[in-house]
This record gives structure tokens, sequence and C-alpha cells, in this order.
């Protein structure tokens, strides 16, 4: 492990940046050639695995002894059920394979059964942890498929409940990462922030998870009365507790012993592996797709682009850090921004009337009928749309043939990409920071198997 | 979507003659681009768009459009065909999209894998084998990634039908 300057910061350096300008072809290139030679993927089956297992002598290559050894699927640390393949020489990992799909539920397949109204039902499901962006990237596709534009209004209850997600997202994140390295009592905090805000957004879906509040055509509801007080009142606590995160773990020098210099990533490693959020961005690179490439009305609020400088581990948890706070600004920024008007399209083919039509309207009453039993029909065609999520680039590829069913519908997980970054970030690294190198990376199996 | 392409493309369907871009027949869905490279040209145009600034392979996934009689969109000399997989590729340098839909036939579903150019696609494909069952040449763990290794079948395919657990009535063990 390498020390770095011990001076306490809240906040990632920011320089230097190495935007996409800065990065050139050849070191591309010149890292997969490195990825490719390192090797630091374990690649055998189950059976050999098992013959494998325990001692094995050194080779006449003159490599030393080597172990496999199996963690998970039901290690503490491997956030739900990742399993993961290691082969040990001594205390240090050689080589890794994470085995993933004891959470795989064909949620794809079962995408293609339920209407474009269902959807959101059933994606909200994989990254659990963030399950708004899921219902937000299938809806933009749909709308995309069906060429509508939601109202104003909707479009920032959106961004406003996504940043509420993102702040839930990365709390929980806080929580495990410090339950993950010993630092238990974070584990409290950072529950306890996430419940609070888990209670806003059941103030304005109904759930605390699994929402199915952003649908296509706008989102479920309007945001209730006194919502607003309740936010400011727990958007006004938090500064004082990320202060306190700050002082528990940021500061701390066996905290920083413990993650600094550990699971270190080149931006190019890092491209090379498709890997996106927090990860590609604690490289110093930064994108961004709410700042690169704007959807909803990210263009309409002043935030910035947190990015590390070492790829380390530390680099990870204090990025997020950060974009909790540069997620409150946000939020604040919606609730100051948000203009009046529909939260949902009116449009009787995409969405259902109003509760008050359907009484006094026979029309209504059939509209409402057809949504939800047939569905809408969609326009053939494909769309690939994808958003910013806690864990990276998360997106949806949806192929219509015209009816009220997609031909395919299927979701490029942020967690599943950035989980194939394992084992690079594992090699040569000790077995005991296999577990801080697994938490940083915050991979959410739901969304990793789906 | 604020593609950058946006503005350049009429958004629906391709012109009768197919538009060539990389050399490729290319179409635009939504205004997003689409390239429909044959088989045996894929690899190296990926290879060839890395090159042109699109250096990320955001996402790589199998479609199945066995029983889909509606228009597919595809251009003018390429040939429908049941499996496609369907590329993503992002350039960051000028912030946009392009995306590959290479045609698979049902009777020889193996394309070259991409693994050699983007080490990250690797379980990508991996899952594509395990869901459609098209086989990646060159790929260096062409294994089942998320059913278990001895699964019979691959899911996503059409005839594939969704399973249902029969549900077994019983009587009830009688407390008597």
């Amino acid at each position: 492990m390498t020390t770095l300057d011990p001076a306490p910061t809240t906040t990632p350096a920011a320089s230097p940046v190495v935007g996409p300008s800065a990065v050139e072809l050849h070191v591309l290139e010149d890292a997969v050639t490195r990825l490719h030679d390192d090797g630091a993927v374990l690649r055998l089956g189950e059976a050999e695995a098992e013959e494998r297992s325990g001692y094995q002598p050194p080779t006449e290559e003159g490599v030393g002894e080597r172990m496999i050894m199996n963690m998970g699927p039901q290690h503490p640390s491997t956030h739900g059920v990742l399993r993961l393949v290691l082969e040990l020489d001594g205390e240090q990992v050689t080589r890794s394979k994470p085995v993933i799909g004891y959470l795989h539920t064909g949620m794809e397949k079962t995408g293609e059964q339920l209407t474009y109204l269902q959807g959101p039902t059933n994606v909200t499901r994989m990254d659990y942890a963030a399950p708004l962006f899921n219902e937000l990237v299938f809806s933009m596709a749909t709308e995309t498929l069906l060429g509508v534009e939601v109202p104003e209004r909707a479009q920032w209850i959106r961004m406003l409940m996504c940043e509420l997600n993102r702040l839930s997202s990365h709390m929980l994140f806080m929580a495990t990462n410090g339950m993950d390295l010993g630092a238990v009592g974070m584990m409290i905090y950072g529950w306890r922030e996430r419940e609070e805000l888990l209670r806003l957004l059941e103030m304005v879906t109904g759930l605390r998870m699994n929402h199915n509040y952003i649908r296509p055509g706008g989102v479920a509801a309007d945001l209730p009365d006194g919502f607003a007080e309740r936010l400011d009142a727990v958007l006004d606590t938090l500064p004082d507790r990320l202060e306190e995160f700050d002082t528990l773990m940021t500061g701390q020098p066996i905290w920083r012993d413990r993650l600094q210099g550990v699971g270190v990533i080149t931006a190019e490693e890092a491209l090379a592996l498709g890997a996106t959020g927090p990860i590609l961005r604690s490289t110093g690179y930064a994108w961004d797709l709410r700042r690169d490439m704007p959807y909803l009305r990210y263009d309409d609020v002043d935030f910035d682009v947190v990015v590390g400088s070492y790829g380390d581990c530390f680099d990870r948890y204090a990025i997020r850090l950060a974009e909790i706070r540069e997620s409150i600004r946000i939020v604040r920024q919606c609730m100051d921004k948000m203009p009046s008007g529909d939260y949902r399209l009116q449009d009787k083919k995409v969405t259902p009337p109003p509760r008050a039509r359907i009484d006094e309207s026979m029309e209504a009453l059939i509209h409402h009928f057809k949504i939800f039993t047939e569905g809408f029909k969609v326009p053939e065609g494909e769309v690939y749309v994808a958003v910013e999520s806690p864990r990276g680039e998360l997106g949806c590829y949806l192929v219509s043939d015209g009816s009220s069913h997609p031909v395919r519908m299927h979701i490029r997980g942020p967690s599943f990409a950035n989980l194939h970054t394992l084992p690079h970030l594992m090699k040569d690294s000790l077995i005991a920071d296999t577990v801080a190198i697994i938490s940083s990376v915050d991979p959410i199996m739901g969304d990793v198997d789906r | 979507m604020s593609e950058a392409t946006a503005a350049d493309a009429p958004a629906g369907e391709p012109a009768a003659p197919a538009e060539l871009m990389f050399g490729v027949p290319v179409t635009r869905s939504r205004g997003q681009v689409v390239l429909h490279p044959d088989r045996a040209a894929y690899p190296g145009l990926v290879r060839e768009l890395r090159a042109a600034g699109y250096w990320v392979c955001v996402d790589l996934c199998g479609v199945d459009h066995l029983g889909n009689a509606a228009d597919r969109g595809l251009p003018a000399g390429v040939d429908p065909q049941r499996f496609e997989v369907v590329v993503n590729l992002l350039n960051h340098r000028e912030p946009g999209r392009i995306r590959l839909r290479v045609q698979v036939p049902e009777d020889d579903p193996v394309v070259e894998s991409l693994v050699p150019v983007h080490p990250g696609i690797e379980n990508h494909e991996r899952e594509t084998w395990d869901m459609f069952g098209i086989r990646f040449d060159g790929h260096p763990d062409p294994t089942r990634i998320l059913l278990p290794e001895d699964w019979d079948g691959h899911p996503l395919r059409k005839d594939d039908p969704a399973g249902r657990i029969p549900v077994q009535f019983k009587a009830a063990p009688s407390a008597r």
C-alpha cells in the first residue's frame, strides 16, 4: 500500500483532470494489450476449480504454489450473492473470477411478456438500490420510440426524484463500505440517512423501494402537499451528517491506510474495460452523462463532475461522498426551478385519463380500461437510451414490432459491466483488500444478474 | 434524445439505396445512427471505429427476431436473419453513440469475438452465448455466465418458452 498525503480532504483533488481529449488512441491500445497480458481473469470451470481447489505445488515454469479458494456467495462482504473464485499465492491474489447468476430471474425475458406500461414494475427490481433510474431509462426509451416528449414539470420531478435516489444509493454505499472495512458504526449512520431519504421517496411514490413511479409519459403522481418542507428539513440536516462522515472516515488514518493505493486502475484500463461511473471518474477521467450527453433538464442545473486522481478505493469512496454534496445542490435547484404544469403527458393513447374524467366520460373509461388491459402500441423501431445511474451508465435497448410488448428489452446494467474490473483491480492485492475492492466497486447483484 | 447526429437525421425510414458510413450501410432509428456490417466486416469495423474515436464499447446484446413480422428497419442489401448481435459504441471526444447491428443466421450462429479489441465486453458476450446460443469465435472463456453450466437451452430465444413451474395441488395432510 502506498501512503499518500495524509492531509484530510473532503473532495478528491480535482487535478490533473484527464478529459476525453487527453487520452491518446495508442495509450488505449497499450492498455488493452496490457490487460490481455496481465491475465488477471481466472478462467476455470466448476469441475476444474473443484479439482484444483486447495494447495497446488509449484509448476515447472517456476511459479510458486497456488491455492484456489472460493469466496461467497453468502459471504457478508460480497453484497448479496457475488461469488469469487480466487487463485492465491500466499496472501496475494494472483487471478480471480467473479461467478454470478445466483440472482438471475430472467427479467429480460419477463420484460418481453409485459406491456410497456407494466415494464417499469419489472425493471425497477433490477438495481434495487437505485430503482428510479431503471424506471427512468425504460420510460425514456419507450418515449423515444413513441416520439413523445413529456411535460417540463414531469422532467423536473424525474430529475428531483432521481437525485434523491442517488443520495439514498450513495448513503447505502457509505453504510456498506464502512461495514465492510470494519467501521461498523458507519453502517448505522449510513442506514439512518438512507432511511430518511427513503421516507421522502415513500411520501411521493407510496413505496420505499421498487416504486413504479416514473412511467412512460411522465410520473405516476405529482409531488404531495408538504413535500417541500419535509425535503428541506432532510436536506438541512445532511451537510452536518456529512461532516460527521468526514470525521469518522475521510480524515481517519486507519481508513485512509486501508483504502489508499488499494485497487488501482488507470483511465485507459477503465475505458478498455467499459467501466463507467465512479470507477471511471476515480481515475481522474471526467465523464458524466448528465453533463456530457445531457438528458432531462441537467442542462439547466449547475453541478460539478467530481473526479479523483489516483483511481484507488479511497478515490471511489471520496467521489461518492462528494457526489452526495453535488446531488443536494441539484435537488435544491430542482425545487427552485420546477415549473408548474402537468406531471404527465395528457395523451389518451399513452397515459390513463385523470380519475375525475372516468366518472363523467364513457370514452375516458374505455381508454382507461384499454390502457391497463392491452397497453398502448409502440411504433416499430429500436432505440438505445442511457442515463447516469449512481453506478455508471445504465442503458436500455428496446426493440418494438409495433405491438404493445417489446420484442427485446435489454438493460445494460452498470454493475454488470463494472464487475469485470474486479479481477484487474484485485490482481496482486492482498486477500484482505479484496473486501475493500468489492465494496468500492459497489455492485448491486440485482443489476448484475437481472 | 439529444444525439449529436439528430440534426442531419430524417427520423424514420431509410432512403432506398443504402447510404454508406465507414463503408457499411447506415440507417437512422429515431435519430440514432445504426450501422449494418456483415459478419466478416464487423470486428474490423469496430477497430476502425475505435480509431475514429468510438473507443468505449458500452454494450453488446443479442436479439431474436423469430416471429417478428414487422419492418426491422434494415437497409437495402442487408438480408434479415433470425438473430442479431447489437453493439453500442460511445464516442467520448465528440459525445455521440453509434450502434452496430450484425445479422447472424440461425443455422450458423457464430460471430467473431470483440474481446481482443474491447476486453470489457467479455461478460456481455458470455451472456449473449448463455441467453441466445450465439457463439463468439476467439472468446477466451466461452462458458455460460448467468445460468448453471449444465443448463439446457438458451432462454432468451423466442422458441424457448417462458418457464412456469406447474403448481401441484395436493391435498394438505390431514390433521386427523
